[in-house]
């Protein structure tokens, strides 16, 4: 039988406010142990929450990006389960209404582009953190996280392969970048995604019983845990047998998911309406103002590069791959204009090539764009060879001589030599001494003219422009 | 000096006739002699009440003093106080001593007055005898073998015995006026979101609500003004601008419409407590005032409607008090989940563990909209009610409690019965609307009886007036059990 794989994500993203969702308390991360909660978020006795204005403006933003209706009222509730990392005994979450309904995201999957539905987003915060190591048998708790803002965005079951997961996740991760609600740092656990799997029969309508898994702290772990859920529920189905709805986790080190908690065992958490917090109404003025602060959003300048500047739908969505990226290329073009599609491959090539190596993203990348931009305005006036550009571009990286792209060029003696009259001469000395050669090529041995093209380059330590030596010699050995 | 008003005192104080070191030493001393026998006050710290009362008397000499400064207030054991244990009546917190202070905490201590001690309450202010207490049951001072009601059983008494001038209460179904009445004095609970409920132990958060106790509505009125103010840290609390309470107080009451709620005068009342109302509004009429018949058709709706809400809260309240960052922790334990069995079987009493029973039942899967659901829809019918009834009338008047304090151990063990003590108060905190209770005489085995007076919201000012032109007419709050 063919099997359909049916995939929703649930995104947490950690929304980046200097203070907690509920308390004045710093979102800084890695502080020493219980530095960063205050009586609010220790659950004193007595203590109440104050909604972080800036988390719902995050939120909002979110809600634009991607199309969604900004609900107002909202309402906070309170989902309630006992675990020492959770110090009221209950989440603040959103429940029946939450800030974001619907909206959508398009995602690239072999060119093509497919839209993946969101459910809703809705604001909550952060558990603390449970050590089970270095206290002798006993747990340590770690409250710094309690209480982060946490943006939840809940998907549809629109996806059909872990492929298409890793791409949502990924658009999704770049999106909540672009915008600039989420740092999207993987490993400090700013951007975590749960996936609900399920299979069916392919060409049926009826969803299959999902298992839900979690902890999948990189793209490669999603993808890879997905795949295994896949073909686990698939063997248990061929078998006769039946999936069991359930929560599993993902375990890096096997490749492999396993039970974490089954339907019967799950917490009911008495959800409901936090009488601490008055229903979170969001006037449209609001709403306006954050729309008109909203940056040019990926899908709008991928669309853009494709039609203004006639580039590739993979370049576009390359350049568009973050907010720095593109901003990066807009900067270049700027101060190079008509020359885009060689901007775009200095900067998936060259610049990206180097900066992947030492492992650098592009806002720390040691060649700015009008640095660059002077580089390739040398390439494109001729003054040098492209192949003499990538020597200059390896001198400017390294910091010699300023970064002047004139003055490493001279240093070096990169000049391409580009006078007619010149390149006439050499060429002439080099037909002089090679008559066997200029004989192949005239009885129709067509390699020859490359062979001499290697002798005139020679000559000129490769400085000789190629397309006037090119043109050049075809008219010597022809005319 | 016991039987004095706040205002009295101000007075006396700044004519240097006692400093605010003297006044709290009498009151230190007097709470040394009684407390044994009425158990109000849950800790006393005479070192902490006396520091406070040498900065008052430098604020004095400075001539720096407002309408509180120097005066001793009672605070219910259920407020948050900076180095004071914080027990809220319960073992859960028998070792906890406050970090911080509660919002009201910080405005009597910006008014520069006195904490005299923390007083006694039903377990996290679960309870109208004060039996519920693991700090053990306070005595009514008029009778000895009564309760003081609850849950500000110890505030009652305190004020009452003259044992402090003034007090706080928290009145979640009626826990500042059913205690008041119980112990003749008087007490308001204001509009929800007047007073902070930072720092303030939550029961139920959406019906809790602290307000003043005292001898008289002029106190109210001076001790209103110090609690109430918004407060960024709480957001429920209501932003609007500071009011006055006592500026009306000598307000004639001509032409006043006093609303009888025919469902309050049905079955239920006592006899005694009815004859008491009766004369009271034989008083008001004196006074200028009419009486006219309303009608809550909901209002009786209010107990049952009480039950589901204020234990659904409370269930989610109380899940903090799980033994892991501070308070009780059982000894001994074999797992997490034994601990947290253990921890919270040990450290609350009977009642607490049956709310907490009821509010988890209430909120479950497929039970919630039988019961939260349908009790949040009968709560907004009930302050229709309300706000209907206040198109034809000004006040509502009728008993505060059905009948006067009954004796110790009567009831504890009926939680039924218990509950219909609330019978006519809670509706005031379904509805978030004032109420007050003030001192009309006394019934049975000559125990006190409470009129309570409730107000459409914000009509704190014109209540303490109403009251207040009563109280200038008759004793009743200025009498003493002691």
């Amino acid at each position: 039988m063919q099997w359909e794989i049916v995939i929703g994500l649930e995104v947490h993203a950690q929304l980046s406010t200097q203070s907690k969702i509920f308390s004045g308390a710093s979102t800084a991360y890695g502080a020493p142990p219980n530095t960063q909660a205050c009586v609010i978020d220790l659950a004193l006795p007595g203590v109440l929450p104050v909604l972080n204005k800036g988390a719902v403006e995050r939120a909002i933003r979110f809600g634009l990006s991607v199309g969604a209706k900004i609900n107002s009222p909202s309402i906070f509730a309170r989902k309630n389960y006992f675990y020492p990392d959770l110090p009221k005994g209950y989440q603040i979450s959103q429940y029946e209404l939450p800030v974001v309904q619907g909206g959508s995201i398009q995602i690239q999957m072999d060119g093509a582009d497919k839209n993946i539905r969101l459910t809703r987003a809705h604001l909550e915060e952060d558990a603390g953190k449970s050590l089970h190591e270095d206290f002798h048998g006993m747990s340590g708790i770690d409250l710094n996280r309690a209480g982060t803002p946490l943006l939840e965005i809940v998907s549809e079951p629109d996806m059909r392969s872990s492929a298409e997961a890793v791409a949502y996740a990924k658009t999704l991760h770049a999106l909540v970048r672009w915008i600039g609600i989420c740092d999207g740092n993987m490993q400090e656990g700013s951007f975590r995604c749960d996936a609900n799997v399920s299979v069916r029969p392919r060409g049926t309508e009826k969803l299959g019983t999902r298992c839900e898994i979690k902890n999948l702290n990189s793209f490669r772990f999603l993808e890879k845990a997905i795949d295994y859920e896949a073909r686990r529920q698939i063997e248990i189905l061929e078998d006769g047998g039946a999936i069991r709805q359930e929560t599993r986790l993902y375990d890096a080190s096997k490749d492999e998911t396993r039970t974490m908690r089954t339907k019967e065992d799950a917490n009911d958490y008495r959800y409901f309406p936090d009488p601490d917090l008055l229903p979170l109404e969001i006037p449209a003025s609001w709403i306006d103002q954050v729309r008109s602060a909203l940056p040019e959003l990926p899908q709008v300048r991928r669309d853009r590069y494709m039609s203004e500047f006639a580039l590739s739908a993979y370049d576009a969505s390359v350049l568009t791959s973050s907010r720095e990226t593109a901003d990066y290329f807009e900067s270049t073009i700027r101060q190079l204009p008509a020359q885009e599609k060689l901007c775009a491959n200095w900067i998936m090539g060259e610049i990206s090539g180097q900066l992947n190596k030492e492992g650098l993203e592009i806002s720390a990348c040691p060649i700015t764009p009008s640095q660059l931009a002077t580089l390739l305005k040398r390439i494109s006036d001729g003054t040098i060879s492209g192949k003499a550009a990538k020597t200059v571009f390896e001198s400017m990286w390294n910091g010699e001589l300023e970064k002047n792209v004139d003055a490493i060029i001279a240093a070096k003696g990169l000049k391409q030599i580009s006078d007619d009259s010149a390149i006439e001469k050499l060429v002439d000395q080099v037909l002089a001494a090679n008559a066997q050669q200029v004989t192949d090529y005239r009885n129709g041995k067509e390699k020859a003219f490359n062979s001499l093209v290697g002798q005139i380059m020679k000559a000129t330590h490769g400085k000789a422009n190629p397309a006037q030596v090119n043109v050049i010699l075809k008219k010597k050995l022809e005319g | 000096m016991f039987n004095a008003s706040l205002k009295q005192l101000s007075t006396q104080l700044a004519e240097k006739k006692f400093s605010s070191t003297e006044l709290t030493t009498q009151f230190l001393q007097r709470i040394k002699q009684l407390n044994p026998e009425y158990n109000a006050f849950i800790t006393v710290n005479e070192e902490m009440s006396l520091a406070q009362a040498k900065a008052a008397d430098k604020m004095i000499a400075a001539g720096q003093a407002g309408p509180l400064t120097g005066i001793p207030i009672a605070q219910k054991d259920i407020f948050c106080a900076k180095g004071w244990l914080t027990t809220c009546g319960s073992r859960m917190l028998s070792n906890f001593i406050s970090p911080y202070d509660a919002g009201v905490i910080e405005r009597f201590n910006q008014a520069g007055a006195i904490n005299i001690g923390k007083t006694n309450m039903d377990e996290f202010a679960m309870g109208s005898s004060n039996e519920t207490s693991y700090y053990g049951m306070v005595k009514n001072p008029w009778d000895i073998a009564a309760v003081p009601g609850g849950s500000s059983g110890g505030a009652a008494c305190a004020v009452a015995a003259r044992l402090a001038p003034a007090a706080t209460g928290t009145d979640t179904g009626g826990s500042i006026r059913q205690p008041a009445a119980l112990c003749g004095i008087s007490g308001i609970k204001p509009t929800y979101g007047l007073v902070s409920r930072y720092g303030m132990i939550a029961f139920a958060s959406s019906l809790d609500q602290g307000g003043p106790m005292a001898k008289s509505a002029e106190d109210l009125a001076l001790l209103l003004n110090v609690m109430t103010g918004f407060d960024p840290r709480d957001s429920t609390s209501l932003q609007r601008d500071a009011e006055n309470y006592s500026q009306d107080l000598q307000k004639p009451l001509a032409g006043l419409r006093i609303g009888l709620p025919k469902e309050y005068f049905a079955e239920g009342m006592s006899q005694d407590v009815a004859n008491a109302i009766e004369k009271t509004l034989i008083e008001y009429r004196k006074l200028g005032a009419q009486t006219v018949e309303v009608s809550l058709p909901n209002a009786p709706l209010s107990i049952p409607v009480y039950y589901v809400l204020a234990p659904a809260e409370a269930s989610s309240n109380l899940s903090r008090f799980d033994g892991v960052r501070y308070g009780y922790r059982a000894s001994s334990y074999s797992d997490l989940a034994d601990m947290y069995r253990k921890t919270r079987a040990q450290g609350f009493g009977a009642e607490v563990k049956r709310r907490i029973l009821i509010g988890t039942y209430v909120l479950s899967h497929g039970y919630y909209d039988a019961y939260y659901i349908k009790a949040q829809k009968l709560r907004r019918l009930i302050a229709q009610d309300f706000i209907a009834a206040y198109k034809q009338c000004d006040i509502i008047m009728g008993p505060t409690a059905p009948t006067v304090a009954f004796n110790l151990g009567e009831k504890s063990g009926d939680p039924i019965q218990m509950y219909l003590s609330d019978i006519y108060t809670s509706a005031a905190n379904l509805t978030g609307m004032p109420a007050m209770s003030i001192p009309i005489g006394f019934g049975d085995k000559n125990r006190p009886i409470g009129l309570h007076i409730m107000g459409n919201y914000f009509k704190e000012a014109q209540m303490l007036n109403i009251a207040h032109q009563y109280q200038l007419v008759t004793d009743w709050h200025l009498k003493s059990p002691v």
